[in-house]
């Protein structure tokens, strides 16, 4: 494959440039006399070409990636402010390279779904896809530049800085196109994660401050030029390696890495959402239009699990191996706590948000064993549930859009009017639950083999998400789709063409990662292998 | 024997700009203001030849002297073109009709 | 190590049925629109016949072999790898699996045929070929996996094409309902296999102690042990393979491959055996603690005590579903999981007794439940647990090769019955009530003949195989050395002897009251009854109907009723199906003939290779001959006992007998009727412990976590409406103090502007004068 420069600035730069581009496009409206109409077809035509291209972009790296290689690929790097030291760095090594595609192809999902296509709506419920619409289209853009950003990003104040930017627009997107509580669920999710960012600054200025040259680990600027502290996150974690953090004065009496590490990693858990973080998610879900649902689930989740990984992992695994059995507990927490709240769940969308409560925590359960296994199991489980997740949000808003309402006890016997929708919903449920032969089984059985050898009690009682995964699922598919038909939606649509340009790509892909997850784990097993190796380095 | 020295023509320079203060802040018609500046004027104009003579010698304050008398001929002319337009408008050379500067 | 021999093709076995199970669901609808019926059973038969013939291809292939090279190996591609573990997409076939791969098409493909007459009225007909498509495929991943992952593959595929097909007729409610609680309660089983799965490869790894200071405590330390292989950098399957150790030619360590695990425990000087029989888990020892919850899985999916509630209420789904899938194949995995993994269960006795006593109990309990069900169907659901639990003594005394036969004459012997049964319900227009049934040998002969074959089958006579298959598992469980006590083996062969006795009665009760007792009481009933049923009929036709777009299916029923309400035999695609598997039921006698009769048994030598690896473990008395025969005639006795009794009690149809004892024992009756209350003991504490958790749960999110979230933004509110009021009350009140003060001085100010030249040249010079008379006083 040919190795195409700058590739991944592109990749992040194409839907930036899709925004600046319908930004432009409105501001020149009054001049150019568009018709509003024009002016909106003209940004979903925007919108579908620069997520399109941006998503190729990551399928080029993924097609480019040498997964053998623990290094960063397909680096751009140069001074960005000299006088703080910051630079323009990214890159992609196996942390992020299946984030970065996965992000890619969750925004471009994303981006169809917001097309007003076939859409059922009417004066009393109008659909989100027609309301505000170059706004609309910018903001998630945006969203998507900002998102494939966190991902690349080496330099830890770029990375901070794409971070905000990202949680910026999901607030405009739920506050603005959202549903009826929409105010207060931007507002939580807005706070929740704000909090989080301000203890992820404070980390980030104390690592920057703390960061000094060490033997034979110059501080240098992209060109040569020696520099006292550094943001280069490859730097900090040579430094961490070295054990640089455990040394420096503590703080309050407390350990200066430890301090780090509960900040950075709090920060990290409000986005997983991690117990007792974790309330913003559903009434965010809950509030959210589709589409954004799909990046939120699909996508944003994941930056909590992929900033553990880079950050508290890498740059601190002294105090990661202290604070290793707090994360089990919380993950095994997360998986069955979420799992029991589930079945509780009227709510359509809010039993899926909760079920995404669950099944982050094998995230976290698999991360905190350190073995190989459950390591490459965590990463791939952000994998399969940013494919799950997205088509279970997707196929939630299909139902939303037509019934205009999510109660689950609503519903009945739907399975006889929409079949091809009740097949979709139980490809998308069983391989949530994890039915072997569907994505969702191979990195819950990777993180269960990888943590029986440390937790076996914590795996035996997360294991019981077995059982009841397969209950919320099961009971949800039977009184929405089986018994009589509720006479209310005898003439209920089944699913269209733009909900099946969504929903079939992400079902297949979920077959083919049962069958051949091989694929993606190749993206990263070497380099999680470096960091299990890391990680257990004083056992 | 009374000699003529400095302070007698300051005391010249001193009436000459008292009364003439005296016109201006009194008077009502504008060319009798414009009377009494040249007075304060030519006070100053005393002052400065006298200055010139005692204090510094040289040519000094007859050059100021003269740059004074020239300036008052201009201040006369644009004063009273000054006066020509406020009558033009007033129909009067009255100052105190002129109270539009209050507002 | 044993020659493998490679294959390439075998994956075509599984991959027909799957094919043709997604063109059917792809494509099934329209193509059935379009082109009718036979298109969707041509394409599922079709591939049916298919991986038959292959499979067969691949049985003669593998008789080619001499017996220790009978291994059959297809490497399709590497599923997953990380670190040291490596799970590939792998087919093997070895005298086992291959036995499980041809029941399982050979029946299979009988059951598609058996179908395209008994639904031939249904309207959703490609979706239900698609999903016994779908589950063929499944059951062959199961089969035919040669590691424990794909097993589990195909073991949960099983599973949810059991909820599938359960809840076939999903606008019946309960019917889904029974779709949702066998998976479920399937899920439970499998929750204690993959624990089983981890429990063992945890153990293959080395040994672990809790001891690390710091943290909470929980991290476990590896200590270092000869076996130390747990986890390797190597990112690749190579470096892993590269750095997995060898010791005496084998390599060692965890595993998920049944050939590589058994290899690593049975060749010598490789020290897993001794390792893992000295390990231990929570203070249990290893292998029986991983056994016992392999068999915890099994009995979620062969319906075994405690897990077998489920498989009476499957029978909700169509019946040769129930035939096909909860009698002879999917319902048999745990014991064909069980004999695959004979080396493992042989290690402990105490696992093998858990195995034997579950299986014996279970057979007399679901035999005495089977004694008084009036559903024709619920009586071959009982049944088939029964003798399910048959087996599970058979493997859990050792005698493996005795269960895998037992296994394979049920499948003949059950399906023929169920199908029989199915035959029977579309005589009697979707009835099944035995007591609305009866008299139906006249209208029909051929189903009655086949299932008077079966029933003698399963209840023991030596002219059919079932006798042959049983007796070997009565008597290996009396001569059995491999449980934990001596004395076990003869109690569970006298408990097992009385349940056989129990199964001759209730299937021969089946027999009678189906076919004989007197006249057809469907039709003998007045028109209530039989508008009841027809509507019933209709009903159903009706909801069938709402599931897909009507065409056609009214125009059938419409001519079935115009029979009239007399039962009628059943089209020939499913007599002859039913004439096969009786005809399987007899022949396959040959391949178990006793030793005792002077014979070889065919199967024991073919299973060899696979159930000789616990050879050495396992071990039998030999009483001799005279006694074994002496037993085959009390197994004999007893069975006749049972038939003889049911004759007199049902053959007429008019002994008052049976209403009367039901009026007598009416207590023992109901609690026996109705299933020894075992559901509602579940429903009132697992069920009800799980909605009480799940309530709990998330009133602990709302009113704790979500509270204490909304407390927090309560406070910050609080905060800044406190900062609020101090902006608009003192900052903003000094700012607005200054521009009062401004404007009122501005306003006293203003009275000094008069306007007149003089007045400011007073000031002015005012001013000028203050100014000098300051100078001149501070001078």
């Amino acid at each position: 494959m040919p190795h195409v420069p700058h590739l991944l600035t592109y990749a992040i730069a194409a839907p930036l440039f899709g925004a600046a581009a319908i930004v432009v496009l409105t501001l020149l409206k009054p001049l150019l006399r568009l018709p509003k109409e024009q002016l909106e077809w003209a940004s979903r035509a925007f919108a579908l070409i620069f997520s399109g291209l941006s998503f190729a972009f990551t399928l080029l790296l993924w097609a480019s990636f040498d997964g053998s290689s623990t290094g960063p690929q397909f680096v751009d790097h140069w001074v960005w402010i000299r006088s703080f030291n910051i630079e323009y760095f990214v890159g992609a090594d196996g942390l992020s390279v299946a984030m970065i595609i996965l992000s890619g192809l969750i925004s471009f999902i994303a981006t169809i779904a917001s097309m007003p296509w076939w859409v059922h709506d009417d004066d009393h419920h109008p659909h989100f896809s027609k309301r505000m619409v170059p706004g609309y289209l910018a903001l998630l853009l945006l969203l998507q530049g900002a998102m494939l950003g966190v991902f690349c990003a080496l330099d830890f104040f770029l990375f901070y800085v794409f971070w905000e930017l990202m949680l910026l627009r999901m607030y405009f997107l739920i506050g603005i196109w959202g549903g009826p509580r929409k105010e207060y669920a931007a507002i939580k999710f807005f706070l929740y994660t704000l909090a989080g960012s301000v203890l992820m600054l404070l980390a980030v200025i104390g690592l920057y401050y703390g960061s000094r040259p060490m033997p034979g680990i110059p501080l240098t600027l992209v060109d040569g030029t020696h520099v006292p502290h550094t943001f280069d996150m490859l730097t900090l974690a040579q430094l961490g390696h070295r054990g640089l953090w455990d040394h420096l004065a503590p703080i309050a009496g407390i350990n200066f890495a430890r301090i780090l590490w509960l900040g950075l990693f709090i920060g990290f858990a409000i986005k997983i959402p991690m117990f007792p973080f974790h309330t913003w998610l559903p009434d965010a879900h809950v509030e959210a239009p589709t589409p954004v649902s799909v990046i939120l689930a699909g996508v944003l989740l994941k930056m909590g699990g992929y900033g553990i990984l880079r950050v508290n992992f890498d740059i601190l695994p002294e105090a990661t191996r202290h604070f290793a059995d707090a994360i089990a507990v919380f993950g095994t927490i997360n998986i069955v706590y979420g799992a029991f709240v589930c079945l509780a769940q009227k709510d359509l969308k809010k039993l899926i948000a909760y079920s995404s409560v669950s099944h982050m925590g094998f995230v976290l359960l698999g991360m905190a064993a350190f073995t190989p296994q459950a390591l490459s199991g965590a990463m791939l489980q952000m994998w399969t549930h940013g494919i799950v997740s997205a088509m279970l949000f997707l196929i939630v808003g299909v139902i939303y859009d037509r019934a205009h309402h999510r109660e689950i006890e609503g519903f009945g016997g739907l399975a006889a009017r929409v079949p091809e929708y009740t097949a979709l919903m139980g490809l998308a449920f069983f391989a949530s639950m994890g039915l072997p032969g569907l994505c969702g089984f191979v990195s819950e059985f990777m993180v269960f083999y990888g943590s029986f050898a440390v937790y076996r009690t914590l795996v035996m009682i997360s294991a019981t998400s077995v059982i009841l995964t397969a209950a919320y699922y099961l009971w949800t598919i039977q009184r929405m789709f089986l018994g009589k038909l509720n006479a209310k939606y005898a003439d209920l649509p089944d699913v269209n063409w733009r909900e099946r340009l969504t929903l079939y790509p992400l079902g297949a892909l979920a077959i083919v990662f049962g069958f051949y997850p091989q694929a993606v784990l190749d993206l990263f097993n070497s380099s999680l292998a470096q960091m299990s190796h890391l990680l257990r380095g004083s056992f | 024997m009374l000699a003529v020295g400095l302070p007698h023509f300051l005391v010249v320079g001193a009436l000459l700009f008292a009364f003439g203060a005296y016109c201006v802040t009194t008077r009502k018609n504008a060319v009798g203001i414009l009377m009494g500046v040249e007075l304060i004027l030519n006070a100053a104009n005393v002052n400065f030849v006298a200055f010139g003579h005692y204090a510094w010698g040289g040519i000094h304050g007859q050059a100021f002297a003269l740059f004074v008398i020239v300036l008052a001929a201009a201040e006369a002319a644009v004063g009273l073109a000054i006066i020509l337009t406020l009558y033009h408008h007033f129909k009067s050379i009255d100052v105190t009709r002129a109270e539009r500067l209050r507002d | 190590m044993p020659h493998t021999v490679e294959i390439l093709w075998a994956w075509l076995i599984p991959a027909f049925p799957a094919l043709g199970a997604f063109v059917n669901a792809a494509f099934g609808k329209r193509l059935q629109d379009r082109f009718g019926k036979a298109i969707v059973h041509a394409i599922a038969v079709g591939a049916m016949l298919a991986a038959t013939a292959v499979a067969w291809s691949y049985f003669a292939l593998l008789l080619g072999q001499p017996p220790e090279d009978r291994y059959l190996h297809d490497l399709v591609w590497h599923l997953f790898a990380a670190g040291s573990l490596r799970v590939d997409l792998a087919f093997a076939l070895d005298p086992l699996s291959m036995m499980m791969t041809l029941i399982v098409t050979n029946v299979a493909t009988l059951i598609h045929i058996f179908s395209i007459g008994y639904m031939a009225e249904e309207p959703a007909y490609w979706r239900f070929f698609s999903y016994l498509n779908l589950f063929v495929f499944s059951m062959l991943l199961l089969v035919m996996g040669s590691n424990f992952v794909l097993m589990f593959f195909g073991w949960e595929g099983v599973g949810l094409c059991s909820y599938l097909l359960i809840s076939f007729w999903y606008t019946d409610l309960d019917k889904a309902k029974a779709g949702m609680k066998a998976f479920v309660v399937n899920r439970f089983g499998d929750f204690a296999f993959v624990i089983g799965l981890f429990a063992l490869l945890w153990g293959l790894g080395g040994s672990w102690t809790t001891t690390k200071a710091g943290g909470l405590g929980l991290r476990d330390v590896y200590e270092a042990s000869p076996l130390y292989v747990p986890f390797h950098d190597g990112a690749t399957a190579a470096e892993a393979e590269a750095l997995t150790p060898m010791r005496s030619g084998v390599a060692v360590g965890p595993t998920v491959d049944f050939r590589e695990l058994r290899e690593e425990i049975l060749t010598p000087g490789t020290g897993v055996l001794q390792h893992l029989k000295g390990a231990t888990i929570f203070g249990f020892p290893l292998i029986a603690f991983v056994c016992i919850l392999f068999f915890a899985g099994a009995t979620g999916k062969s319906a075994q005590i405690p897990l077998y509630v489920w498989l009476p209420d499957a029978m909700a789904g169509p019946t040769p579903v129930s035939a096909l899938i909860h009698a002879a194949t999917m319902v048999t995995a745990g014991v064909y999981m069980v004999a695959r993994l004979n080396f493992l269960f042989a290690l402990s006795p105490a696992a093998m007794t858990v195995v034997a006593v579950i299986g014996t109990l279970t057979a007399i309990f679901a035999a005495s439940i089977g004694l008084f069900q009036v559903d024709i169907k619920k009586v071959l659901a009982y049944s088939t647990v029964s003798q399910l639990g048959y087996m599970f003594m058979g493997v859990g005394v050792g005698a493996y090769w005795a269960g895998c036969y037992h296994l394979l004459t049920h499948a003949f012997f059950k399906a023929c019955l169920f199908l029989g049964s199915g035959s029977v319900i579309l005589a009697c227009h979707h009835e099944q009530d035995m007591r609305k049934m009866g008299g139906l040998k006249d209208h029909t002969p051929i189903t009655r003949w086949t299932y008077a074959a079966a029933c003698v089958a399963i209840s023991g006579f030596p002219v059919m195989s079932g006798f042959f298959s049983k007796d070997e598992i009565l008597w290996k469980t009396f001569t059995t050395q491999n449980l934990s006590a001596p004395w076990i083996g003869p109690v569970l062969w006298f408990v097992g002897l009385v349940a056989a006795g129990g199964t001759s009665f209730y299937m021969w009760r089946s027999y009678y009251l189906t076919f004989w007792s007197g006249e057809y009481r469907g039709a003998s009933h007045d028109d209530h009854g039989a508008h009841a049923v027809a509507a019933a009929h209709d009903d159903h036709a009706a909801a069938a109907h709402g599931a897909d777009d009507a065409h056609g299916g009214h125009a059938a029923h419409g001519d079935a009723h115009g029979h009239g309400h007399t039962p009628h035999e059943s089209p020939a695609v499913m007599t002859y199906v039913l004439i096969v598997l009786a005809a399987g039921a007899f022949f396959a006698s040959f391949l178990g003939l006793p030793k005792a009769w002077g014979f070889d048994p065919v199967l024991e030598r073919f299973l060899e290779p696979v159930t000789g690896a616990s050879a050495a473990f396992v071990h039998f008395a030999e009483p001799g001959k005279a006694l074994e025969f002496v037993f085959m005639l009390i197994s004999v006795g007893v069975a006749t006992v049972g038939w003889l009794f049911a004759a007199w009690l049902y053959r007429s149809g008019e002994n008052p007998a049976p209403a009367l004892w039901l009026a007598r024992y009416a207590g023992i009756h109901r609690v026996v009727f109705n299933k020894y209350y075992v559901d509602e003991i579940y429903a009132a504490t697992v069920v009800r412990a799980g909605m009480v958790i799940k309530d709990l749960a998330y009133w602990f999110d709302q009113n704790v976590i979500d509270r204490a979230v909304n407390f927090a933004a309560w406070i910050v509110r609080f905060v800044a409406n406190v900062d609020g009021a101090i902006d608009k009350y003192l900052v903003d009140g000094l700012v607005n103090l200054v521009a009062e003060l401004t404007l009122a001085f501005g306003r006293g100010f203003r009275k000094l502007q008069t306007g007149r030249l003089e007045n400011y040249l007073v000031g002015a010079l005012a001013g000028a004068l203050v100014f000098v008379a300051v100078n001149y006083l501070i001078h």
